[in-house]
């Protein structure tokens, strides 16, 4: 485990609350602290609705808490950067360009020569193992192949943290475990701090030190579960299966209060946080 | 191969129905009122033979391709402006629903009286008929870019040159094509009535000088000679087209 004492992110009593045109408020994230250590990986876990979408958008600085503070490196997160980068479940690409120069944008925007550039390109294909699509559109890739474009073109740029919004979610199952071991086989060579953001119970425990749990309505951080097991993990393995289980009882508790705050709620909640 | 029969062999039957049917019509008529497709060809010849068939479509062809390229650099600029500036959009927009409904030829009288009769009255009411289609498909494009795109290029810290010229243009190009693609018709319907009406050459101004002789003949064969030309303009359009919609990884059924 990469995990040092060195504080990277910091949630301090940080909330969102949104007000609809009609005045009426609603609570995506209810204030809460969070503190997310360099070269840690977190899995962010809950159900929709919980506001996971909205810690990490907020982490980001894709949008801004209406209380309290977000801080990373100790300074106040007010915009994108990109010592931070985002990956998206739905890629991000952009169509008209190869996976090639989808990477060398990220670069040309940190002001890289040309040829620093290629070679740095190229170089975070060949991570990826995409050397041999360079040259392909988007809409040529499979899914697995788009997602590993976009995480080429984040890590190209050598980011501190990388935000991961759902990443594998609209993968098949195949690929998506394929993507989890390439994931953690590149935060081994790059020392990075992962925010990662599931709605998969097995994923979280398969890939984060810790699994910070999620509930809503409002949304709020409810758990949180260091995973102590060695990487690479086993899925088969007792002790996975004892965080699993952990894990499954945690959320079912928080599933069901969900289920039965939100019986009239559900309706007037919809359209806020979370997916 | 089925496909393939079914793209030449099918248009054509209809064309040759169409053409039996025109035959079986004129036929019933005296050919000074309803032409058969032979008179048709026969006036075409004429034409040729006269030198005047190239000098007309030439003439046509250079107003069309001044007022549409003079419509497309108008238009382009202006719906990315207002595409991307939502109080520009507000303010302008209401002016554009106004001005849009006039039909370009309700402008013709004021053409003639400001520009004379020449090409300076079909050319500007081409203009208006491009402008409009290219304006608002750029306006619709842009602000149809998915807002992933930005947040990318604002997470990459890009500088606004290089999301305009790299993000924007690029992200909006199909729906301004397929704006380009409306308009060029729509130009080229609207250069037969302008020269019909204002001008002394061209494709237009055949037909209604044919008209004033009586050469029922004639103007069926300058009917025919737009239809034709603007059949193969759309075929180009359409191949640009589809060559651009492939680089960007769209499909559409044809």
């Amino acid at each position: 485990m990469q995990k040092s004492q060195t504080l990277k992110i910091s949630l301090q009593h940080a909330g969102k609350t949104f007000v609809s045109s009609s005045g009426e408020r609603h609570i995506a994230l209810k204030a809460g602290n969070l503190d997310i250590y360099e070269g840690e990986f977190v899995c962010l876990v809950g159900p929709s609705g919980c506001g996971k979408s909205t810690v990490i958008n907020l982490m980001a600085g894709f949008d801004q808490p209406t209380e309290g503070s977000v801080q990373i490196d100790g300074k106040a997160v007010l915009a994108p950067h990109p010592d931070r980068i985002m990956i998206f479940q739905d890629y991000g690409l952009f169509p008209w360009k190869t996976a090639l120069d989808n990477v060398l944008f990220g670069l040309k925007c940190r002001g890289f020569e040309a040829v620093e550039a290629k070679q740095k390109a190229m170089a975070a294909l060949a991570g990826v193992g995409l050397t041999a699509y360079a040259q392909r559109h988007p809409h040529e890739l499979s899914g697995g192949m788009k997602q590993r474009v976009a995480l080429a073109r984040a890590l190209a740029v050598e980011p501190s943290v990388l935000f991961m919004d759902e990443p594998f979610a609209a993968l098949d199952a195949f690929t998506r475990l394929h993507l989890q071991d390439e994931l953690l086989e590149l935060r081994k060579k790059q020392k990075i701090t992962v925010i990662f953001v599931t709605h998969d119970l097995d994923e979280a425990v398969y890939l984060g030190d810790r699994i910070v749990l999620m509930a809503p309505n409002p949304g709020r951080f409810e758990n949180n579960m260091p995973i102590e097991l060695p990487y690479p993990r086993n899925r088969t393995d007792k002790q996975f299966d004892h965080y699993r289980k952990e894990l499954f009882e945690a959320f079912d508790l928080v599933h069901k209060e969900a289920g039965r705050k939100s019986i009239e709620a559900e309706e007037l909640q919809q359209g806020g946080s979370g997916i | 191969m089925p496909d393939k029969i079914q793209k030449f062999l099918f248009p054509a039957v209809a064309i040759s129905l169409f053409v039996l049917l025109w035959q079986y019509a004129a036929s019933r008529y005296s050919s000074d009122l309803f032409p058969a497709p032979r008179n048709v060809i026969e006036a075409i010849r004429e034409l040729v033979e006269q030198g005047r068939l190239w000098k007309d479509i030439g003439i046509s062809l250079l107003r069309l391709t001044i007022a549409y390229s003079a419509a497309v650099s108008c238009a382009i600029p202006v719906g990315l402006l207002l595409g991307r500036c939502q109080p520009c959009l507000r303010s302008i927009d209401p002016l554009v629903q106004l001005l849009r409904p006039i039909s370009p030829i309700a402008w013709f009288p004021l053409a003639v009286l400001w520009f004379g009769i020449g090409n300076a009255p079909a050319i500007f009411i081409i203009f208006i008929a491009a402008f409009f289609p290219v304006l608002l498909a750029t306006i619709t494009a842009v602000r149809n870019i998915p807002a992933i795109y930005y947040k990318v290029s604002s997470n990459f810290g890009a500088k606004p040159a290089q999301i305009f010229l790299g993000i924007i243009i690029p992200a909006a190009f199909p729906g301004i094509m397929t704006g380009l693609h409306i308009a060029l018709g729509t130009a080229w319907i609207h250069l037969v009535a302008g020269e019909m009406l204002g001008a002394d050459s061209g494709l237009g101004y055949l037909i209604i000088d044919a008209r004033n002789f009586l050469r029922t003949d004639m103007i069926m064969a300058g009917m025919l000679l737009v239809g034709v030309l603007g059949l193969l303009l759309n075929r180009l359009i359409t191949a640009g087209e589809q060559l651009i919609n492939r680089q960007w990884g769209i499909t559409r059924q044809q």
